[in-house]
C-alpha cells in the first residue's frame, strides 16, 4: 500500500491529522486560559519566593561588596605569605570609602564572624588611618597592630571572597568551614540545631504514628456506620477544622497546665498528690497531645474516603472462606487500606514536620521544633539568609521524604478523596 | 448411603432488624444433601437475609438453622465451613486469582502442593486454567465470577450459597453460566443454595425451588410443579405468565366449580377455595387456551381480538373476554391460524382442570 493512501483525509479534504491537531489547539488554548490564573498565583506565591529563598540562603555579597578593590588585587595572591602592597594599598582605599559612608562598622561585624579579633584591629586601623601618608601602606598598616602583619587574618579576608557560601547550611547541621577550609563540627556547647532537626522528625514520626493509631478505627466507624450516625460522627471529626488553630491550642494549654483541668483531675481521682502535679505543658508531652490533636483529621479523612469504598462482602467473603476475623482484617481489609495510611501519614507528617504555632505555644524550651528556630532567625536575630537556609533545607527534607515513600508504596497509590 | 434429606434445616426462623418489621416470618425449610435449591421471589422478599443467616452473618431473631443436625447458631461463620458467592463477586483486588483461591486453603493450613492441585482442578472446572496470575481487575464480569464460583468451591464446603451470583451479567453470558453452574453441580454433587429473582433462572437450574414473598415461603417444589400447579395467585402471578379471572364460587364440588364473573360463569378447578360464596381468582396460563378447539372442552368462549403482537416462533393475541380485555394467548406460527386478524371474534376453549380457583387477589 503506498503511504498516499494511507493518509485518511475528512470529508472537506484536509488530512486527518492536521484537523484533529487545529480542533485540539483550540482545546489546549482554552486549557491553558483555565489554568492561568492559578499558574500566575502558584508562580507569585511559590515559585519566586522558594527562588528568592534559594538565593538568600547562599548570598554571600556583602563584603564583596565593600571591599570591590582589595578582592581584585588579591585575586593573583596565593594565600602563603603576606599579600603585596598592591593589596594593602586597595584595602586602604576600600576601608576609607566605608568610613567616609559610615558603614565599616558592618564590614567589622562580618569579618569578626570569619575570625575573632577583627573588630578591634579593624577599630584601630580606622582611627590611625587619618594620619597615614600616601604610599607604603603596607607597613603602615602592620603597624597599627601586630595582628595586620599576620597571614591568617589576610587569608580569612581571601575567604570571603566567593559571592556564594554554604556556610548557612553547614550552620545549620552544627557544621562549620575552618580555616583551611575543612568541614569540622562547632564546638560541643553551640550544637542546637542537630538536635532540633532530631526532635522534630522525632515529633513528627510519633504524631504521625498516635494519629494513625487512632483514627483508624475511627474512619472505620465512619465508613461502615449508618448514615444517622456517620454524619454525626464526621462533625465530630471535622469540628476542630472550624475552630481556630489558636483557641484549640490555647485550650488545650488551659487543660493541661499544672494548675490545669487534668492535673485537677489526676489528684481528684488520687492518680498523683497536690504538690506532685506532673507538667505536661511547656514541654514534648504538650506538644505531642496538641498536635495529634490538630492534625488528626487530615489522617482520618483519607482513611475515610479509602475505606468507604472498600466493599463488606469483601471481610464477609474472607470470613466465609475460613478466615477468623483477625486474619479476614489483616489480609483483606487492611492491605485495602494501605493507600489511604499512606496517604494519611504522608499528610500529617509533612505538616507536622513543619509545624510552628503549636509548638510555639506550648512546646516550651524541650519541646520546640526546627521551624520555631526558623521563626526565630527571622524575627529576632534578622539572620534571614540562615533563615532561608535551615528553611530549603526542611523543603528538601520533605522531599525526600516524598521521594523515599514514592519508592516504598508508589505515589499513584496515594488516595486523597 | 443415603442422603440427608433434612442436611440443612431452618426450622421456624424469624427475622427482624429494627424490631418492627419480621423480613423472615416463620420459615420452615429442609434441604437435601446435594440438591440444587432456589430461592426465588422478588427484591426485598428477604431471600438475602436467609442465606446471611445461613452464611452466620445474620442471626435468626427466634427459631434455629440446623447444618447436617447440628443447630449452628452459635458457630461463628469462619467456622461453619459454608461457601459463598456473593452478587458483586466479592473477590479481593489485591490478590491474583492464585491468591483468591489460595486464602480458604491456607487459612486451613493446607500444604502447598496439595493447595496447587486442588486450586488448577477449581480453575478448570470453571475452564479458566492459565489466568492464575491475573488480578480480579484484569478480568471480564464472566470470569469474575467464575473465579468467584472456584473460591467457592475449591475447600470443598458441603454447601455452597450463591446470591444472585449473575446479576450483573449481560443476557447471554448469564445463560451460559446458568449451564455452567448447573454442570458443576451436577459433577460434584455439593448441595447448591441459589438466590435470585428472575423465574426462568430458577426454573432452568434447580431441583426445588422455594417462592419467596414478604419474608414467607410461598411454595416449595419441583419447577414443572411450581409452574403447572401454583398453590396461590402470587405464585402464579410470579412464574410465568397468567390470565386471571376474579369471582365468586357459586357451585363447588370435589374436583370441579363454577365461579360467577363480571363477564358470565366459568368452569374451574378448586385449589384453595373450598365453600359457596367464597372470593378466589382464578389463573389460566395462556398456552392453555386453544383457538377454535375441537376437543370437548367445559370451557368454551367467544372473545374479540384487540391486539396482535408477533413474536416470531408464536403470535401473542390480546383479547377481550368475558369482561377481561387483557386475556393473552400464545399461537403457534402455523398456517392453521390464519383467521387471527384485528378485530375478529374467535372461539376460545380450555379445560375446567387448567383453570385453577385460587385464593382472591
Ligand atoms: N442490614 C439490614 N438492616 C435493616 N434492614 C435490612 C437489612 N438488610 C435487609 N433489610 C431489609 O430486609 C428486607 C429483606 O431484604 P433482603 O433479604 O435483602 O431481600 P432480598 O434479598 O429478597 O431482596 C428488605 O425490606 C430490606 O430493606
Ligand atoms: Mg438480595
Amino acid at each position: 500500500m503506498s503511504s498516499e493512501t494511507q493518509k485518511i483525509l475528512t470529508t472537506d479534504g484536509i488530512p486527518l491529522e492536521e484537523s484533529l491537531k487545529k480542533a485540539e489547539k483550540k482545546n489546549k488554548i482554552k486549557a491553558f486560559l483555565l489554568v492561568c490564573p492559578l499558574l500566575l498565583f502558584l508562580i507569585i506565591t511559590y515559585v519566586f519566593p522558594i527562588g528568592d529563598m534559594l538565593f538568600r540562603s547562599v548570598d554571600d555579597r556583602m563584603v564583596t561588596n565593600m571591599l570591590p578593590k582589595t578582592y581584585k588585587a588579591m585575586e593573583n595572591w596565593d594565600g602563603k605569605e603576606l599579600p603585596e602592597e598592591e593589596v594593602f594599598a586597595s584595602f586602604y582605599q576600600d576601608y576609607k570609602l566605608l568610613i567616609e559612608q559610615k558603614t565599616f562598622g558592618k564590614l567589622a561585624t562580618q569579618l569578626n564572624y570569619e575570625k575573632n579579633g577583627f573588630k578591634s584591629i579593624l577599630k584601630k586601623l580606622q582611627r590611625k588611618m587619618k594620619k597615614f601618608e600616601d604610599g607604603n601602606y603596607k607597613e603602615q598598616i602592620m603597624d597599627v597592630h601586630k595582628r595586620w602583619a599576620n597571614v591568617e587574618y589576610w587569608r580569612a579576608i581571601k575567604r570571603r571572597a566567593p559571592e556564594i557560601s554554604y556556610a548557612k547550611y553547614l550552620k545549620g547541621m552544627d557544621l562549620i568551614a575552618d580555616e583551611d577550609g575543612k568541614i569540622i563540627q562547632v564546638s560541643e556547647e553551640r550544637r542546637i540545631h542537630r538536635i532540633l532537626w532530631l526532635r522534630t522528625l522525632e515529633v513528627a514520626f510519633f504524631v504521625t504514628l498516635f494519629c494513625f493509631v487512632m483514627a483508624y478505627p475511627i474512619a472505620h466507624l465512619l465508613a461502615t456506620l449508618p448514615m444517622k450516625y456517620s454524619n454525626l460522627l464526621m462533625i465530630c471529626v471535622l469540628l476542630p477544622f472550624w475552630t481556630s488553630l489558636l483557641v484549640r491550642t490555647a485550650s488545650w494549654m488551659i487543660l493541661l497546665q499544672q494548675q490545669g483541668v487534668v492535673n485537677d483531675f489526676f489528684v481528684w481521682i488520687g492518680l498523683v498528690t497536690d504538690d506532685n502535679r506532673p507538667e505536661m505543658m511547656y514541654n514534648k508531652t504538650g506538644t505531642y497531645v496538641a498536635m495529634t490533636q490538630i492534625l488528626l483529621p487530615f489522617m482520618v479523612l483519607p482513611l475515610y474516603s479509602v475505606m468507604k469504598t472498600i466493599s463488606p462482602s469483601l471481610m464477609r467473603a474472607g470470613k466465609s472462606l475460613g478466615g477468623t476475623p483477625f486474619v479476614a482484617f489483616w489480609k483483606v481489609y487492611f492491605p485495602l487500606t494501605i493507600p489511604g495510611i499512606g496517604a494519611g501519614c504522608l499528610l500529617v507528617f509533612i505538616l507536622a514536620i513543619g509545624y510552628y504555632i503549636t509548638p510555639a505555644l506550648v512546646g516550651g524550651a524541650s519541646g520546640t521544633l526546627i521551624s520555631n528556630q526558623i521563626a526565630f532567625h527571622m524575627k529576632s536575630t534578622l539572620d534571614w539568609s540562615f533563615a532561608s537556609a535551615m528553611g530549603l533545607m526542611l523543603l528538601v527534607g520533605v522531599l525526600a521524604i516524598y521521594w523515599v515513600y514514592n519508592k516504598l508504596v508508589g505515589v499513584d497509590n496515594i488516595k486523597l478523596g | 448411603m443415603s442422603k440427608n434429606k433434612e442436611f440443612v434445616k431452618f426450622e421456624k426462623v424469624d427475622k427482624s432488624y429494627d424490631g418492627k418489621i419480621l423480613v423472615v416470618k416463620d420459615l420452615n425449610l429442609d434441604i437435601s444433601e446435594g440438591e440444587f435449591i432456589t430461592m426465588l421471589g422478588p427484591s426485598g422478599s428477604g431471600k438475602t437475609t436467609c442465606l446471611m443467616m445461613l452464611a452466620g452473618f445474620e442471626t435468626p431473631t427466634s427459631g434455629e438453622i440446623y447444618l447436617d443436625k447440628n443447630p449452628i447458631s452459635n458457630i461463628p461463620p469462619h467456622k461453619r465451613g459454608i461457601g459463598m458467592v456473593f452478587q458483586n463477586y466479592a473477590l479481593f483486588p489485591h490478590m491474583t486469582v492464585y491468591e483468591n483461591l489460595a486464602f480458604p486453603l491456607r487459612v486451613r493450613k493446607m500444604p502447598k502442593d496439595e493447595a496447587d492441585k486442588k486450586i488448577d482442578k477449581a480453575l478448570s472446572m470453571v475452564s479458566l486454567s492459565g489466568f492464575e496470575n491475573r488480578m480480579p481487575g484484569q478480568l471480564s464480569g464472566g470470569q469474575q465470577q467464575r473465579v468467584a464460583v472456584a473460591r467457592a468451591l475449591v475447600f470443598d464446603p458441603s454447601v455452597v450459597l450463591m446470591d444472585e451470583p449473575l446479576g450483573a451479567l449481560d443476557k447471554n453470558l448469564r445463560e451460559s453460566m446458568q449451564y455452567e453452574i448447573k454442570h458443576i453441580h451436577e459433577s460434584i454433587g455439593v448441595t447448591v443454595v441459589y438466590v435470585t429473582h428472575d423465574q426462568g433462572e430458577a426454573l432452568t437450574m434447580s431441583n426445588r425451588i422455594a417462592v419467596f414473598n414478604d419474608g414467607k415461603v410461598q411454595q416449595l417444589s419441583s419447577p414443572d410443579q411450581l409452574y403447572e400447579k401454583p398453590v396461590n395467585s402470587f405464585v402464579a402471578e410470579f412464574i410465568g405468565e397468567n390470565n386471571t379471572f376474579a369471582g365468586e364460587i357459586s357451585e363447588i364440588s370435589n374436583d370441579k366449580c363454577k365461579v360467577k364473573i363480571a363477564g358470565g360463569e366459568i368452569i374451574a378447578n378448586p385449589v384453595s377455595v373450598k365453600n359457596k360464596g367464597d372470593k378466589t381468582t382464578v389463573s389460566i396460563r395462556p398456552e392453555r387456551a386453544l383457538i377454535n378447539s375441537n376437543s370437548k372442552m367445559d370451557n368454551n368462549f367467544k372473545g374479540k381480538i384487540e391486539e396482535i403482537i408477533y413474536h416470531g416462533d408464536h403470535t401473542r393475541v390480546r383479547l377481550n373476554l368475558l369482561g377481561n380485555s387483557e386475556f393473552i394467548l400464545k399461537v403457534p406460527n402455523s398456517s392453521e391460524n390464519m383467521d387471527i386478524k384485528l378485530g375478529n371474534h374467535i372461539n376460545i376453549g380450555w379445560n375446567s382442570y387448567d383453570a385453577r380457583a385460587l385464593d382472591p387477589k
